[in-house]
């Protein structure tokens, strides 16, 4: 990661700002905030409650919108787009991993990872195949029928991050995805989601979890909305 | 049908309200396939009535009795081939639950302008020679067990005979039935003679309740009703022709009007059922936001959330009414033998099928359309950050 890099960088922010208003309070949650990522890198942002992280996931992940400022992921300034435009953004080229994993808990395993493909114009077959492979990919090929309440914590993470994966986005946004696992679990996650960007997907994780920040290659530590450290893949602090 | 999966499952996400709310639309829409063939019933008199038959009264009233002259009278008229006569007679079997009516009338004319009543050759014989004979519809002798040389009493509550008793009896000798079922709910009755009942009565001799008349051109059954009203416009006692079909429309109305009441009863249910299911989709979107913002976040449009839960009202209605209207169209040729036969034309028509699917949607429109709003404009931060 770099402040300014030469290639082209799959996430650019440029001066973004971020606040909301509640009643008549206006709550600033980032300030003028720059930030670069490059494809293939796994960037943990850190820091204590209500400094901006999740926000700053939610911007990236095409959740929300900026104040103030540009949001360009995988060459499209996401302010530019419409409500619906948006969304067709985010099915081609964002994967989403929450906390509590968000499972359609009346679907089976199979079914849910097929939610985004229910967005492409493959037909049944072809849906049945990625499903397959991504099941397979996150080692749950055996459990494709289980329903979500049939499966463990880490297996139903496993199940989000083959939904994640399975139409093959380029960038995938985590916001605590072992929040809600144990030690062990966690590491087999985040082992996996490791893998994942040693083979070029663009990870982008939200954790309070030191131990599952060591997995990424990249951190941000943000306080009060601002950027105020960011350690690169040498251990350098920028 | 891609989206099938995701449809069916959203609806059985909790399995005891889907249930309930399916059985009640399940049951509103039997209501509205019994109360649809029991109207169906209720017209197919008037429907099947003849149509080269016109029906006499009296001009103010159906009540009002008219000369026993008038009868050749109206013989006589331009465009008429054959007339007979009836009366209501009123009178109560055993007691009044058991309803049916009695008409005195002049048998042998009343059976040759009626070809649908289908009686054997020697009843009728014997019928035409017995004074106190009368002859009944088959579906009165099956409810009543009544066969032929039976002795049948009927308490008069309007004709009492010359000595002042209500008590009527009559030689049942004949049986007949009809040709369809809606003839046979048409056709439900007691025949006897006029004159015996003429010559038996206290007060009204010389008077009969209608005159039917079979006309010789159908399409001249309006000119010939109007020479029929003409002839006796002056008298004292003037007469109103129509056709037989809106005269049982007329005399239908005599009972109310039914196919308001049972559009009032239904009106009713649906609107319970508004309710019902409209606070069971809002119940059931309330429950599902996270799911529904995890469907946005990963790429579902507005719209096509919006879409699936209509859809998901849709499926939970429609398949419901299927469900309600088809059980009636087992039910009917169930209940029907076990019912009085004004009943025995109760039929499910395929447009009863088209206004039940039609109530349906429309019930879905309106219970979906507010939790599909509020399921389309669901905004993802907020609905995620809340769970």
């Amino acid at each position: 990661m770099s402040d300014r890099p030469v290639d082209d960088p799959i996430i650019r922010l440029e001066n973004v700002s971020k606040h909301y208003v509640r009643g008549h309070q206006r709550v600033e949650v980032l300030h003028s905030l720059s930030v670069d990522v490059e494809r293939g890198d796994f960037l943990a942002l850190m820091g204590p409650s209500g400094s901006g992280k999740t926000t700053l996931l939610n911007l990236i992940g095409g959740l929300d919108r900026p104040s103030a400022g540009s949001v360009t992921v995988c060459g499209q300034r996401l302010e530019t787009l419409s409500s619906g435009g948006l969304a067709a953004w985010r099915a081609r080229h964002v994967g989403f991993i929450f906390q509590f994993y968000h499972l359609l808990p009346v679907l089976t395993a199979a079914k849910n990872v097929e939610l985004p493909l229910l967005l492409t114009r493959l037909n049944a077959a072809q849906r049945a195949r990625h499903v397959e492979a991504a099941l397979a990919i996150v080692g749950l090929s055996d459990r494709a029928r289980h329903k979500p309440g049939e499966l463990s914590g880490g297996q139903q993470q496993r199940v989000a991050i083959a939904r994640a994966l399975v139409a093959d986005p380029e960038l995938i946004v985590c916001d605590e995805p072992t929040g809600d696992l144990d030690r062990d679990t966690a590491d087999q996650v985040l082992g996996f989601l490791r893998e994942l960007a040693d083979l070029g997907k663009t990870i982008v994780m939200v954790t309070h979890d030191p131990k599952a920040a060591d997995y990424a290659t990249h951190r941000l530590h943000l306080d009060k909305g601002q950027l105020v450290e960011a350690v690169g893949r040498d251990g350098h602090r920028a | 049908m891609k989206y099938f999966p995701l449809l069916w499952g959203a609806l059985w996400r909790r399995k005891p309200r889907t249930i309930y709310t399916g059985l009640s639309i399940v049951v509103a829409f039997l209501l509205f396939g019994l109360l649809q063939a029991f109207n169906t019933a209720i017209n197919s008199g008037s429907e099947k009535s003849g149509a080269d038959r016109l029906v006499t009264t009296g001009k103010y009233s159906l009540t009002q009795v008219l000369p026993y002259s008038y009868y050749q009278q109206i013989q006589n008229v331009e465009g008429v081939d054959r007339v007979t006569h009836a009366s209501w007679f009123g009178g109560v079997y055993q007691t009044e639950r058991n309803f049916f009516a009695q008409f005195p009338a002049d048998v042998a004319t009343y059976l040759e302008l009626y070809p649908e009543i289908l009686l054997p050759v020697d009843q009728k014989q014997a019928m035409l020679q017995t004074k106190t004979g009368a002859i009944v519809a088959k579906t009165l002798a099956d409810r009543f067990g009544w066969k032929v040389g039976d002795r049948i009493p009927i308490q008069a509550t309007i004709w009492p005979k010359a000595d002042g008793a209500n008590a009527w009896e009559f030689d049942l000798v004949g049986i007949f039935d009809a040709r369809t079922a809606a003839e046979r709910a048409q056709q439900e009755m007691m025949l006897f003679h006029h004159d015996y009942f003429d010559e038996a009565r206290k007060f009204g001799k010389g008077t009969v309740g209608w005159f039917i008349t079979l006309v010789e051109d159908p399409s001249q059954m309006n000119e010939v009703a109007a020479r029929i009203d003409a002839m006796f416009a002056n008298s004292p006692s003037p007469v109103k022709t129509q056709t037989e079909k809106a005269f049982n429309q007329a005399f239908i109305k005599q009972l109310g009007d039914i196919g308001f009441i049972i559009s009032s009863i239904m009106g009713a249910v649906l609107f319970t059922l508004l309710m019902l299911t409209g606070n069971t989709m809002m119940q059931s979107v309330r429950d599902r936001v996270p799911e529904l913002a995890v469907l946005k976040t990963i790429g579902f449009r507005d719209g096509q959330v919006l879409t699936l839960v209509l859809a998901e009202s849709a499926l939970m209605c429609l398949v419901s009414a299927a469900l309600g209207v088809g059980l009636a169209a087992i039910l009917i040729p169930v209940m029907t033998p076990h019912l009085p036969g004004g009943f025995a034309g109760m039929e499910l028509r395929p447009q009863t099928w088209l206004h039940a699917m039609a109530i349906a949607s429309l019930l879905a429109l309106l219970v979906g359309a507010l939790p599909a709003l509020r399921a389309m404009r669901l905004d993802i931060v907020n609905a995620l950050a809340a769970h």
